[in-house]
């Protein structure tokens, strides 16, 4: 299955069970498919058989609310039986409504912004000083930068020369409320994160090649940690989610889910 | 104490390559001999302790065993959270170290002193509480903590305690350690953390409060060991606690929700924003000596 593929199939599996558990969330996992669909086929060193193998590359969600994402990705590429996904939301599921490190396949567990990143980095400075060459990949949300957490971390992989993170920023520049530039402006971003010390890569989060191309980028970089901004659009994938601030609490009616998964399954 | 931990960190750090010690640019004329031995084994991680305890965090679930290290509450509120959900609930190998615990910055204010750190860290799940009363218990909680990789918290005084045991005691999580013994197997003054010192110079000062209570210390505690504490605490019918610590959520508190039949002495919770020296403070935000000496003796054979 190449990496288009998985996202589409993902994206129907996560308007399923968020519908299913009448969750939130949706439009945030939706924004990320793309570039999580790329991660799991093209990028990271994971077998879906051995979720532990010590010498895996680490990735982590630190949007821990866009877990269905991540879910959806995992069951697809048999980290654990599609069965269970159905399961998400429900009262003693492992599978809880945001990141969580039972589920197989899964670092860490988030759900408070801010958390990821420092742990990734403390992740990326064992590697180097067990001189071990699998790298860490932390996916933050743009509203997450506003968590002064990140920027101690920013300060502190660039201060060790960390060239083995590499950050994901999903850049939809919409948060709970509006947008990220009326909520808090975190612009301009780029030159932020260059001024800290890190390689910048912008790319189109969409663009299942670009996003190759940038992880290949990432991976040559040396003596710098990597962030790539990549540009997206929350609720990609469903046009009446598209953009619409309400879709990151809202749930979907059984109208609104035939409708999903309609789209998607002719994308 | 603070220096005795330095010494048997570097002890324990020469045969367990896994000891990492992350310091918030804190520790000076302290962690030097760790930094210069362990040159790879020790960070500044600057002025953020947030990042500092989630690096912590990350190393630690590579198999590192890391110690935080700061002053009061710096590594303890202001990354409560951090500690909450990185370290406590991923169970995690990370010891957070605090130096001046309860009012041993006394003179630095308000912001230096933790009078409500067991408060925090005994209400998480995973974590042990390791408040020893002299270097020795600190020696004993190090060894057990290094052999026993755990969310834990250590509590240190800050320099110049004396020596109480006469060799290092072997210490595990609830269990008491006994220091004066008397016929009367009812009545136990009984401490955690620094405050020992001044329970022993209380008990050593009136025949008859030496004739009818003993001392005992409980360096290791938690949410975990309630029942062995309760098992152990048991046979005493009366026991007084004293802890440098606010009443919610301290110490005393903990033995009370335990189901003990405990009388807590605290700090009064005027000290907060109180300045002086540990000596000051606790004079004026501590009972009297002579009122202490008092209630145990009037309280010997009361329930």
């Amino acid at each position: 299955m190449k990496s288009i593929e998985l996202a589409r199939k993902a994206r129907i599996h996560a308007v399923q069970i968020v519908h299913n558990a009448q969750a939130s969330h949706i439009a945030s996992a939706l924004s990320i498919l793309d570039i999580l669909a790329v991660l799991y086929k093209n990028v990271l060193n994971v077998l879906p058989s051995e979720p532990e193998n010590p010498n895996r590359d680490r990735f982590i969600l630190s949007k821990g609310h866009a877990c269905v994402g991540v879910y959806a990705v995992l069951a697809e590429c048999g980290f654990f039986e599609k069965e269970m996904l159905l399961t998400y939301g429900m009262n003693g599921s492992i599978l809880m409504n945001h990141i969580s490190h039972k589920i197989p396949g899964v670092e860490f567990s988030t759900g408070s912004l801010g958390h990821g990143l420092p742990f990734g980095v403390g992740k990326a400075l064992a590697a180097k000083k067990m001189k071990k060459n699998w790298r860490t990949y932390v996916l933050l949300s743009d509203g997450e930068m506003q968590e002064g957490s990140n920027w101690e971390a920013f300060m502190f992989a660039a201060h060790h020369k960390l060239d083995n993170i590499i950050a994901i920023i999903d850049y939809n520049n919409l948060q709970s409320l509006t947008t990220v530039d009326k909520t808090l402006n975190i612009q301009p971003l780029s030159e932020k994160l260059k001024s800290f010390g890190w390689h910048v890569i912008e790319v189109d989060g969409h663009n299942h090649d670009a996003l190759k191309k940038s992880f290949k980028e990432a991976r040559v970089v040396k003596g710098k940690p990597i962030v790539i901004i990549a540009k997206t659009t929350k609720g990609k994938g469903v046009s009446y989610m598209e953009n619409r601030v309400e879709w990151h609490y809202k749930s979907l009616s059984a109208n609104e889910l035939k409708a999903a998964i309609s789209e998607l399954e002719n994308a | 104490m603070r220096d005795t931990f330095i010494k048997e960190l570097v002890h324990h750090a020469r045969t367990n390559d896994k000891i990492v010690l992350i310091v918030g640019d804190l520790g000076f004329s302290v962690v030097e001999p760790f930094a210069e031995e362990f040159p790879d084994r020790f960070i500044n991680a600057g002025v953020a302790e947030q990042n500092m305890t989630g690096v912590a965090a990350g190393m630690a679930s590579e198999g590192y065993h890391v110690f935080t290290y700061s002053i009061a509450n710096f590594p303890l509120f202001r990354c409560a959270e951090q500690i909450r959900n990185d370290i406590d609930y991923h169970n995690l190998p990370v010891t957070i170290v605090s130096v001046g615990g309860g009012l041993a910055y006394g003179n630095l204010g308000y912001s230096h002193h933790a009078v409500q750190d067991f408060a925090l860290i005994r209400s998480m799940p995973n974590m042990v509480i390791a408040a020893p009363g002299d270097p020795l218990e600190m020696s004993g909680c190090l060894e057990y903590l290094v052999e026993n990789p755990q969310p834990s918290y250590l509590r240190i005084n800050k320099s110049g305690e004396p020596d109480i045991h006469k060799t290092k005691p072997r210490i595990s999580p609830g269990e008491l350690q006994i220091f004066k013994k008397t016929e009367n197997a009812d009545n136990l003054l009984l401490t955690t953390g620094a405050v020992l010192e001044l329970a022993l110079e209380i008990w050593g000062s009136n025949d008859e409060l030496r004739d009818s209570w003993s001392v005992g210390s409980l360096p290791m505690w938690g949410e975990e060991f309630r029942n062995t504490i309760f098992n152990q605490l048991k046979p005493y019918k009366r026991i007084t606690t004293l802890e440098e610590h606010l009443l919610s959520g301290g110490f005393g508190s903990y033995l009370l929700e335990i189901g003990l039949n405990v009388q807590p002495f605290y700090l009064d919770s005027k000290v907060c924003g109180a300045v002086g020296d540990q000596n000051y403070l606790l004079s004026n935000y501590f009972e009297s000596k002579e009122y202490l000496i008092n209630y145990l003796v009037k309280r010997k054979e009361l329930l």
